[in-house]
């Protein structure tokens, strides 16, 4: 109470400081006269007297700085000097300070924006509420999530642990809302989506399980907040329009929650529409296929007390029950937990680790520009040592000079991390606004929140203490008389090998920065060099969805020819193929399990490899440039009447047959027993990634593969070249 | 020659006090003359040094001050004891008196006493 009574009154001492700095002088002025009066009364003289009184009454300047730290809060006082001293030393120097404040701010620039995608991806990914207890269901043996929905509904009904699962998949549809009709990505979500996610809708309703009544019987959709605010500009009418998706009406109930993207962090789906309609949106229904897994993640909130462990025991013992009963379709079906937000583990593990090693790189580049200025400024303070013996000299103490020094150092670094801060936020506009993929709703909104602003500070503190510090031994060993009488710039000893210390650490790190970055950029040249298996030069792709005119069944194919003859018509055109799932373009590319001819029993585990499949057009080899190594290319010929056929890359040769020769003309099965013969062997190439190591590939006449789930959907990819 | 003793900041602020408690309102130069006085120049006071002191009394609520004239028509601070400084002053009172009744058993304690 005393002490914070205390506070006050020098707070407010500080504040007035003028009236109370005239205030003691005029009672410093009262006392010596009336003391001089009692002189005077002694029979001194009027001069003598005088003298005696202010003899007597002590040292007065020394007295008046006493009172004023009693008064005031000298903290703030010095501080306000140390800071005008600071300010024009900084000003003498204007190369030593742009180059220091411009180092700084790149540092913890670049520390500010990589923390704030951190922040983003990372550890606020999710505007749910209670996000901590949401997890995700994925595989135990590999880190994928993908569950058929008959699995589903088993987990959900069957288990203990959690409150309720969810499931959702992505899927791209035709929205005809009146005017001109545009494709859009949506989250196809299971009845309870948002009742499992605690959210409220900004605007009507959302679905529930109630409005479930088996395939196609919910034709609802509730429109993100985004694509509500793009597309619709706001207008809160549009709950309760009937607009056309793939050509089938659907009502329009409601508005999720500003900030809540989906479940999926940097995928943001234009609007939510119920799983059960799978057959509407993605043209085939897989209810009630146990073996098809397109659920792209199922997730729930653990119910409380319910640990890790045992939710994944639950699941594990669910897992157990599905083999015994679906030994066909259900292999190995053991369970663990991960966050939902970046796809489980399989995003998830490598984004992390990926954004540790840049943080880590982000802090090295800070460290480098701490030791950096922290040779300059122990550079500076020597040349300074002359100031600093006068000061010495005159009574200051080491303590109030190397405050001194730190207030410039920590000056520095604030002006340094306040531009940097504002430069992170430019960046981290731009990076929200980014699009990187036109073809995916892919945004991270990477919105500086406290913790950002919080670890700019601390490392803008932290960093100007520490190559504020590099000057502190110095000081302390500055021998004032040594110095002065030298005359010259006392050198101390030590100080040199600190100094080179940093410069050795400095080095170091740049060497490791500068090494880096060259494996990186050469990695990304070898692989814009490397051999992808198609030429993409001078070639075009055209992209279209034949589901959003409602095309579907064999009226596909049929116009997916008449697209072709009709590309092939247009001057310049060289060659026109068709494939369903573009490589490298698409991202959703359909991976599917081969087993030897001989495999009876098409479990899982017998697999002989997992292979990526393609949907082509006859002529797809010659425009995308494949080199067919042996065999032949397809015919228009290899339709549905047709024996199947195949054409496999080499890696497929090699992992199914043992090699290229001896596959030609063999057999091979797929999951739901077709044979395929294979017809010719083509080059390897990149698929999936531009890193990946060499994939088993297989290429279907697109005439013989209609009925597969995503080519009835429709995507054609064009290839043309001119 | 012999040193005088220098005075502790609390036995001036206590002594500021009780000067206050037996004269009333007073301005510095009338404190300073009355510690002199009783002390009989045995305290080295640099009489400054009884501002900051004041200062602090102020700060804490013991004293309150005021402009106000002095015997020859000066202006001139006075200084009155609050009743929080009235309060305190009875406390430390009792606790000097205390310590001081205690060294003194002390002192004059003999080697027969103690057995």
């Amino acid at each position: 109470m005393k002490l914070l009574k205390r506070f006050f009154a020098r707070l407010s001492g500080y504040a007035n400081k003028r009236a109370q700095d005239e205030r003691i002088s005029e009672e410093i002025e009262a006392h010596i006269a009336m003391q001089t009066a009692e002189n005077l009364r002694a029979g001194l003289s009027p001069v003598e007297a005088r003298r005696q009184a202010i003899l007597k009454f002590g040292g007065r300047e020394a007295i008046k700085e006493d009172y004023r730290s009693e008064r005031g809060l000298v903290f703030f006082d010095n501080l306000a000097r140390d800071l005008r001293l600071a300010i024009r030393m900084l000003r003498k120097s204007p190369g030593f300070t742009a180059v220091a404040v411009l180092t700084l701010a790149m540092a913890i620039g670049a520390n500010a924006v990589v923390f704030g995608v951190l922040n983003a991806l990372i550890l606020h990914p999710l505007h749910v509420p209670q996000a901590e207890s949401l997890y995700g269901i994925q595989h135990g043996n590999d880190a994928l999530s993908y569950q058929s929905y008959p699995d589903y509904l088993d987990l959900r009904d069957r288990n203990r642990s959690f409150d309720d699962i969810a499931a959702y998949d992505a899927a791209q549809v035709g929205l005809d809302t009146g005017g001109d009709p545009s494709r859009a990505w949506v989250f196809l979500a299971s009845g309870n989506y948002f009742d499992v996610l605690r959210l409220q809708p900004f605007l009507g309703r959302f679905f529930h399980a109630s409005d479930e009544h088996g395939p196609n019987s919910a034709p609802y959709i509730v429109l993100s907040y985004s694509y509500w605010h793009i597309h619709f500009q706001d207008d809160r009418g549009v709950v309760g329009r009937v607009v056309q998706v793939n050509k089938y009406p659907y009502t329009i109930l409601g508005v999720a929650p500003p900030g809540f993207n989906g479940t999926l962090v940097f995928f943001n789906p234009g609007f939510y529409v119920p799983l059960v309609n799978q057959e509407q949106v993605e043209g085939e229904n897989d209810l009630n296929a146990r073996g098809k897994r397109f659920i792209f993640l199922t997730m729930g909130h653990l119910k409380p007390g319910v640990t890790k462990a045992q939710a994944i025991a639950d699941l594990n013992s669910i897992g157990s029950y599905l083999e015994k009963t679906y030994p066909k379709d259900d292999d190995q079906r053991t369970f663990t937990l991960a966050r939902p937000s970046l796809y489980g583990d399989y995003l998830g593990k490598p984004v992390r680790a990926f954004m540790t090693g840049l943080m880590f790189l982000s802090g090295l580049i800070l460290l480098a520009a701490c030791a950096n200025l922290g040779s300059l400024f122990g550079a500076r303070a020597a040349d300074r040592s002359r100031e600093v013996a006068l000061r010495l000299a005159l009574g200051a103490s080491r303590a109030r000079i190397l405050r001194q020094l730190f207030t410039e150092a920590l000056l520095l670094s604030l002006m340094g991390g306040a531009l940097g801060l504002w430069g992170g936020f430019v960046l981290m506009g731009g990076l929200s606004a980014w699009q990187p993929f036109s073809r995916w709703p892919a945004q991270l909104a990477v919105n500086p929140d406290a913790n950002v602003y919080g670890v700019a500070l601390f490392l803008t503190l932290a960093s100007g203490f520490l190559f504020g510090a590099f000057p502190v031994r110095q000081v302390l060993r500055t021998n004032p008389y040594e110095i002065i009488k030298a005359s010259s710039r006392g050198v101390t000893g030590g100080r040199v090998t600190f100094r080179d210390l940093a410069l050795i650490v400095q080095i170091a790190i740049c060497a490791l920065l500068v090494t880096s970055s060259i494996v990186a950029v050469r990695g990304l040249l070898r692989s814009l060099h490397s051999d992808l298996g198609f030429e993409p030069r001078n070639a075009i792709i055209a992209d279209t969805d034949l589901s959003m005119a409602g095309y579907s069944g064999a009226r596909v194919p049929q116009l997916q020819k008449r697209m072709i003859d009709a590309v092939a018509k247009i001057p310049g055109v060289q060659s026109v193929g068709l494939i369903d799932w573009a490589p490298l373009v698409s991202g959703g590319n359909v991976n599917s399990l081969v087993f030897s001819d001989a495999t009876a029993d098409l479990r899982q585990s017998n697999a002989a490899a997992r292979s990526f499949q393609f949907g082509i057009s006859p002529e797809y080899f010659h425009a995308a440039h494949t080199a067919l190594l042996a065999g032949r290319a397809f015919t228009w010929q290899d339709d549905e009447n047709a024996p199947r056929v195949a054409v496999i890359n080499q890696e497929f040769a090699r992992r199914v047959f043992g090699s290229e020769a001896k596959a030609m003309g063999e057999y091979f099965k797929r999951p739901d027993g077709t044979r395929l013969q294979v017809v010719g062997i083509v080059e390897d190439g990149k698929y999936a990634s531009l890193t990946e190591d060499a994939k088993p590939a297989m290429f279907v006449p697109f005439l013989q593969s209609p009925r597969r789930r995503r080519i009835s959907r429709c995507a054609l990819s064009a290839i043309q070249r001119n | 020659m012999k040193q005088k003793t220098d005075v502790p900041q609390g036995t001036l602020a206590l002594m500021v006090l009780k000067t206050l408690d037996v004269l009333g309102s007073l301005h510095g130069y009338g404190i300073a003359r009355r510690i002199e006085q009783i002390s009989g120049d045995l305290l080295a006071v640099n009489q400054g040094t009884l501002y900051p002191v004041l200062l602090k009394l102020e700060q804490e609520g013991m004293i309150a001050s005021e402009w106000g004239a002095s015997e020859n028509n000066r202006r001139a601070r006075f200084y009155r004891l609050t009743k929080e400084g009235r309060k305190q002053l009875q406390v430390e009172t009792k606790d000097w008196q205390q310590t001081a009744a205690l060294i003194g058993r002390f002192f004059t304690a003999k080697a027969e006493d103690l057995s």
